[in-house]
């Protein structure tokens, strides 16, 4: 099958909902494990790489989470089907750039996916919609758990799993949450926020993952230390800090609202205006004005709109996907100009944002 | 000077720190200064946890030495390791032992493994434990002479180590 095929359509991946996901858009556990007596892929010769791809590709595919799930040599998929990938957040950049003796494996509901031959033999990750983290890590656990029995894992009663960079030793477990928070950047308050979370050993990163900006006030908070705590311990570390700044992101949309009304309601109405109307948008000016439509929505000023609608624009505005809706391939300005086009059909039957907030207001968080 | 972290761009932000008499320099971008949310001059202890200062030093005197030591199952010297920041086999964590173990008590919490062990291993540990506190036992009733729970001692000791799965599962 091909990858195309076997992903659902933005539409019904935009309508995965979870808890609290106003604010968490999607909460992920990676596992990173190697293979004992194997150098790491980074420094394998490629025959070996091949090998231990192969290896690994069986052993996962025979797990009972991935019957009918996809599995490929990263070289038997296009550009384009990488570039979904990561627009999708299933597999990372670097993982994207990787060609022959590497693959992926995705199970059907598209929750796991497996990386081979990333930077270690295996990354594996649960990536559930909303604040799922217990749940993600549960999920991967298992997975884990089920793969130990076939595979001989690189790992040292001192050290614990071993892995190709000396920061992901011990446990090799990353937990992160994808969070939008427009109203803490309007309040300029994140900065403050960051710092703090960096305080506590925590990254803060953006919408890709390391190295990326923070586009649509999207960030990813994730734990950085692996050594030392039990999985569980960074798992409820994490989950503590993210229920903290879910609890910072209401309260600076609620003080927003009360004090700075105008502000609010400018940016948008802005929003929408341009989007709405605009001819030629990139990808991050729609990311950004979907961010400040998507707040719009939570606050109660476009009753006309789902937050899953946003969400499958947030998908529909990046590169990747927009490329697809189009057999030829496109330029930056063409895109720029098809991505304004399907933006203002997708948003022709939407009224304008209203005036002034809804009385009572609805931006309560939903009682836990 | 380049930044230390990404070794690609321009080193602009410069902090020290005085610690056990030793002057401790990191020199970073303005970016990975950000990332590391050390661009704040208060939050500095921080940069000393989370890069591993002592680290860094070790490495680079390794590096400099003559004889460059490398990996005997992998061939991985230090400063291939230095470039690329990865290591090339799980062997590797044993050669460079001795300056990964700077580094790693900057990076984390601990340096000791706490948390999942794969379930092959745990049952070893298990038995190890066994193993070696029924020795004590052992040793402990031949040091007062009862001889009677020492031969029961040594009978449950063979059969730990002829069988160890089903002694731990009983």
């Amino acid at each position: 099958m091909k990858l195309l095929e076997f992903l659902s359509p933005p539409t019904q991946a935009a309508q995965r909902g979870g808890p609290a996901d106003r604010i968490v858009m999607s909460s992920r556990v990676r596992l990173a494990r190697n293979l004992a007596g194997f150098a790491f892929p980074g420094w394998a010769k490629k025959a070996e790489r091949l090998r231990v791809c192969q290896l690994l590709r069986d052993a996962v595919e025979r797990q009972p989470q991935m019957r009918e799930g996809f599995a490929a040599a990263l070289d038997d998929l296009s550009a384009l089907d990488k570039q979904i990938l990561v627009e999708r957040h299933l597999i990372s950049r670097e993982h994207a750039a990787k060609g022959a003796g590497s693959a992926i494996v995705l199970s059907r509901d598209e929750r796991l996916c497996v990386m081979i031959n990333e930077e270690d033999h295996l990354r594996m990750q649960a990536l559930l919609p909303g604040c799922q983290l217990k749940e993600a890590w549960q999920a991967i656990d298992e997975l884990d758990t089920g793969l130990e029995q076939d595979l001989d894992y690189a790992f040292s009663h001192t050290l614990g799993y071993l892995t190709a960079c000396p920061t992901n030793v011990g446990t090799g477990i990353r937990v992160s949450a994808m969070l939008h928070l427009p109203a803490l950047v309007l309040d300029e308050q994140i900065t403050q926020i960051i710092q703090a979370v960096n305080k506590l050993g925590l990254a803060v990163r953006g919408l890709y993952g390391e190295g990326t900006e923070a586009l649509g006030n999207v960030f990813q908070v994730s734990n950085q230390r692996t050594l030392g705590e039990s999985e569980a311990e960074i798992v409820e570390r994490l989950s503590k800090v993210v229920a903290q700044i879910i609890e910072h992101e209401e309260n600076a949309r609620a003080r927003l609202l009360e004090n700075r009304p105008k502000m609010v309601l400018n940016h948008i109405g802005r929003a929408y205006g341009i989007l709405a109307n605009a001819h030629s948008v990139s990808s991050k000016e729609a990311i950004n004005l979907l961010s400040l439509l998507r707040l719009g929505v939570d606050l109660g000023l476009l009753p006309d709109v789902r937050r899953s609608l946003v969400d499958e624009l947030f998908m529909l505005a990046q590169p990747g996907h927009l490329q697809l809706r189009h057999a030829e391939k496109l330029s930056a300005d063409e895109r720029d100009i098809l991505r304004a086009d399907m933006l203002r059909e997708a948003l022709r039957e939407v009224r304008r944002p209203l005036a002034s907030p809804p009385t009572p207001p609805v931006d309560k968080p939903p009682a836990p | 000077m380049l930044c230390m972290l990404c070794q690609k761009k321009e080193a602009r932000v410069h902090l020290s720190d005085v610690k056990n008499g030793k002057i401790k320099k990191v020199d970073l971008c303005e970016d990975c200064a950000k990332a590391k949310g050390v661009d704040d001059p208060t939050g500095f202890a921080l940069a000393d946890l989370l890069l591993g200062l002592g680290a860094t030093e070790e490495l680079a005197a390794g590096a400099s030495a003559d004889a460059e030591p490398a990996c005997p199952n992998c061939g991985l010297t230090q400063s291939d390791f230095k470039k690329a920041s990865r290591l090339g086999c799980p062997t590797c964590y044993e050669t460079f032992a001795e300056s990964l173990a700077g580094m790693l008590k900057g990076m984390h919490t601990g340096t000791r493994h706490v948390g999942k062990v794969p379930r092959g291993l745990k049952l070893g540990r298990e038995v190890q434990e066994r193993l070696q506190a029924l020795q004590r036992s052992l040793e402990a009733a031949i040091a007062v002479e009862n001889y009677e729970e020492a031969a029961r001692l040594r009978d449950a000791i063979k059969q730990l180590r002829e069988n160890p799965g089903a002694v731990v599962a009983g």
